[in-house]
């Protein structure tokens, strides 16, 4: 099948319905949709009914338009206007000034930077298409990449397209994506897996969410591609069961694609078959670990094992696996469709592309950001984030959740990259940042995460099991003022232990929080200890004699 | 070796379900996980007669059963209240004040997070994070996702279930 064909395949249906003259999208992804944005979508259309003029205007869900904290969202086409925090008793206004000038009070100004100084690659569907319908994607070149794949490209040349591009893993760690798939085609045998890892299980990332929510073909296309490059037949999409709404969407999205033949049995007339299972992850962080994940998939407590070997020689039921992340995956069909070099283009020196991130915290404008590699913190926090509300002073940022590190004022000019966040002792991540202003008490979110690290720890290597309880231990102490100095310097002992003896990624990167605030904000390690006092006035301290 | 079926523990019409997974996955040890996630979409909980029976039906040992149904904390092996309150305990949540949700519903309830009030009316839960970041602190009342919550709010929601004997 031809990228031509697939377009006449969906235009056949398109055809008998002319083009709307007035198209109102709203956002129907889980952030909007708790804000009632599902009543909104009714009152819309019923207001249209009510009027008569249903069949020249229409009310359409579309996925997330990145500006959470302005929930819930409309967008007004071809007006241009996008309205904010609306609700069902705006419909009638809203339309009645279809075509005309936008009401006043509800317009969200998109000439600010939070739109203009985006990036959108991953994003570019999101809040546009609607997520339950395959001919919306496809309307938006969806699926080309996957045809055109399959028309002429071989799995060798796939892979260098990938490998040109210098797309890393997006899950965090940041390995070249190239370069694992080239392992996994490289690995003998008959029988490989795809595995997409979508346990975002990172507190304060949604990223994965979304995008599953707002473009789910998107990575089945990737994973399509992706299982045509290294010779499997069966994927597994591994979601969160906590994410209902991505699961029911990701299940209408692979039959969808199943009915066109773009998934399943000799995808688009070829002899290519590729067949796409969901496992519901229940909320173990660690299976976010790859093994770990794989051992989940088999049924089984979601333990890590030590690696050598790969999941990439020896994965799922001892077959060679690819494991990606949702993102990585969102990333390959506009890679294929314009090329490696066009993604090669944009970044930084060996970080390329864009990054999606989760904007969180003590900022003014919350929600889901994707911007070019490079960008710095500033730019991010300040002109997009829109900076701090209530006149407070920022802190610190967190990125990386658990794994990652808190990053002080000082590198607010520093680029965002995998390697210029590791110097300052943070990680990329999944990509949720979280920003942090002066009543944050840097010691109390080093324990915060440490209690998470603790609980999630699976139990099978001695010092994350235990050296991780012993932290919390001491952090505890800290924060309630029982500490001493000789604790801190234990701390800082057992931090270094779990760090270099764990078995898996969970354990290795369980100490970052705590290592990062002590690198920067030591002092109020100290005042806790020594002044048995809470600089931000957030740890409950014993009172004091005379005071 | 020929394997019999083993039978539900009980003629509850509703086993069907469970059965039908079982089946979709040709009763393969692998499908432990779909199988634990199918019983408690279906009853809301893990019973013990479930899990031995699940154990039979795809030849697991009980105790691997019993295992991953404590391994992951979606799995839950006690009946929740009429009405649940996930306060969600993130860290976009727990900067802007989730700790205070939880210690207010405690504080009027009695009940420590992940347990159920006497009279079985409201669980108090807490979870990892529910990816609703942008609406910190976030709360989910019986599946319905709030954001920007305040304890007082929490509190308002919380009484409206359990004021009324209605």
């Amino acid at each position: 099948m031809t990228p031509e064909e697939l377009k006449r395949l969906v235009s056949q249906g398109e055809a008998e319905r002319p083009e709307p003259k007035h198209r109102i999208c709203v956002c129907v992804a889980a952030a909007c949709l708790s804000s009632n944005s599902d009543q909104v979508k009714q009152a819309l259309e019923n207001e249209l009914a009510a009027r008569g003029i249903a069949p020249e205007c229409e009310v359409k869900g579309v996925g997330c338009m990145g500006l959470c904290s302005a929930g819930p969202l409309v967008a007004v086409e071809p007006d241009g206007v996008t309205y904010q925090h609306v609700t069902s008793t705006d419909a009638a206004e809203i339309v009645e000034h279809l075509g005309q000038q936008p009401i006043e009070r509800l317009t969200c100004p998109t000439e600010t930077p939070f739109f203009t100084k985006q990036y959108k690659i991953v994003l570019e569907n999101s809040g546009i298409i609607d997520p339950e319908k395959i001919e919306d994607y496809i309307a938006r070149d969806g699926y080309t990449a996957l045809a055109r794949v399959l028309e002429d490209m071989s799995p060798q040349e796939v892979i260098d397209e990938i490998t040109r591009s210098g797309l890393r893993g997006r899950g965090g760690a940041g390995y070249p994506t190239g370069l694992k798939w080239s392992t996994v085609a490289k690995a003998g045998g008959t029988r490989k897996f795809v595995i997409c890892n979508a346990d975002e299980g990172d507190p304060g990332a949604f990223m994965d969410r979304s995008v599953l929510e707002s473009d789910p073909h998107r990575v089945l296309e990737g994973m399509a591609i992706a299982a045509y490059a290294v010779g499997a037949s069966q994927g597994y999409l591994y979601v969160r069961a906590e994410y209902p709404l991505a699961v029911k969407r990701l299940r209408t999205a692979i039959r969808q694609a199943e009915r066109l033949g773009l998934l399943g049995n000799n995808i688009c007339g070829t002899t290519f078959s590729f067949h796409v299972d969901i496992r519901l992850g229940a909320g173990a962080f660690v299976c976010g670990e790859e093994t770990a994940l794989i051992a989940s998939i088999e049924g089984k407590r979601g333990q890590p094992r030590p690696r050598p070997p790969y999941p990439a020689e020896y994965g799922l039921w001892g077959y060679p696996t690819l494991i990606n992340n949702v993102e990585t995956f969102a990333n390959v069909a506009p890679i294929i469709r314009n090329g490696g070099d066009w993604y090669a283009s944009i970044g930084t020196e060996k970080s390329k592309g864009t990054k999606v991130f989760a904007l969180a915290g003590a900022v003014k404008n919350t929600g889901l950001i994707e911007v070019p590699m490079g960008i710095t913190l500033r730019e991010i926090i300040f002109d997009i984030g829109g900076g701090i509300p209530g006149g407070r002073k920022f802190k610190a940022v967190q990125t990386g959740g658990p794994s990652g590190g808190c990053i002080p004022e000082q590198y607010m000019d520093m680029p965002v990259d995998y390697e210029s966040l590791a110097v300052v002792g943070s990680i990329m991540g999944s990509g949720g940042m979280i920003v942090m202003d002066e009543t944050s008490c840097m010691v109390d979110v080093a324990k915060f995460f440490m209690d998470f690290c603790m609980t999630e720890s699976c139990g099978k290597c001695v010092p994350c099991r235990v050296g991780t309880a012993q932290m919390y231990g001491i952090l505890q102490r800290i924060t309630s003022g029982e500490a001493t100095m000789s604790e801190l310097a234990l701390l800082e002992e057992l931090c270094d232990m779990v760090k270099y003896t764990s078995l898996c990624g969970l354990g290795q990167t369980a100490p970052n929080p705590v290592l990062s605030t002590l690198q920067y904000f030591r002092d109020e390690y100290i005042a806790h200890i020594v002044e048995k006092r809470c600089p931000a006035g957030v740890c409950q301290m014993p009172v004091r004699e005379g005071h | 070796m020929h394997f019999t079926k083993p039978s539900p523990p009980s003629d509850d019409k509703r086993w069907r379900i469970v059965e039908a997974t079982m089946r979709r996955h040709g009763y393969d040890p692998h499908a432990l996980i779909e199988t634990l996630h199918s019983v408690q979409q279906t009853f809301g909980y893990l019973e013990t007669e479930s899990l031995r029976y699940v154990a039979r039906a795809l030849r697991v040992p009980l105790s691997k059963v019993y295992g991953a149904a404590t391994f992951y904390h979606f799995f839950t092996l006690k009946p929740q209240g009429e009405h649940t309150c996930v306060v969600c305990m993130g860290t976009a949540c727990y900067i802007k004040g989730a700790p205070n949700i939880v210690s207010a519903i405690s504080k009027e309830y009695q009940v420590q997070p992940g347990e159920t009030t006497a009279d079985g009316k409201l669980s108090l839960l807490t979870a990892r994070c529910i990816g609703a970041c942008g609406l910190a602190p976030a709360v989910v009342f019986d599946g319905e996702v709030a954001g920007k919550v305040t304890p007082e709010e929490a509190l308002e929601r919380t009484r409206r279930w359990t004021s009324n004997d209605a």
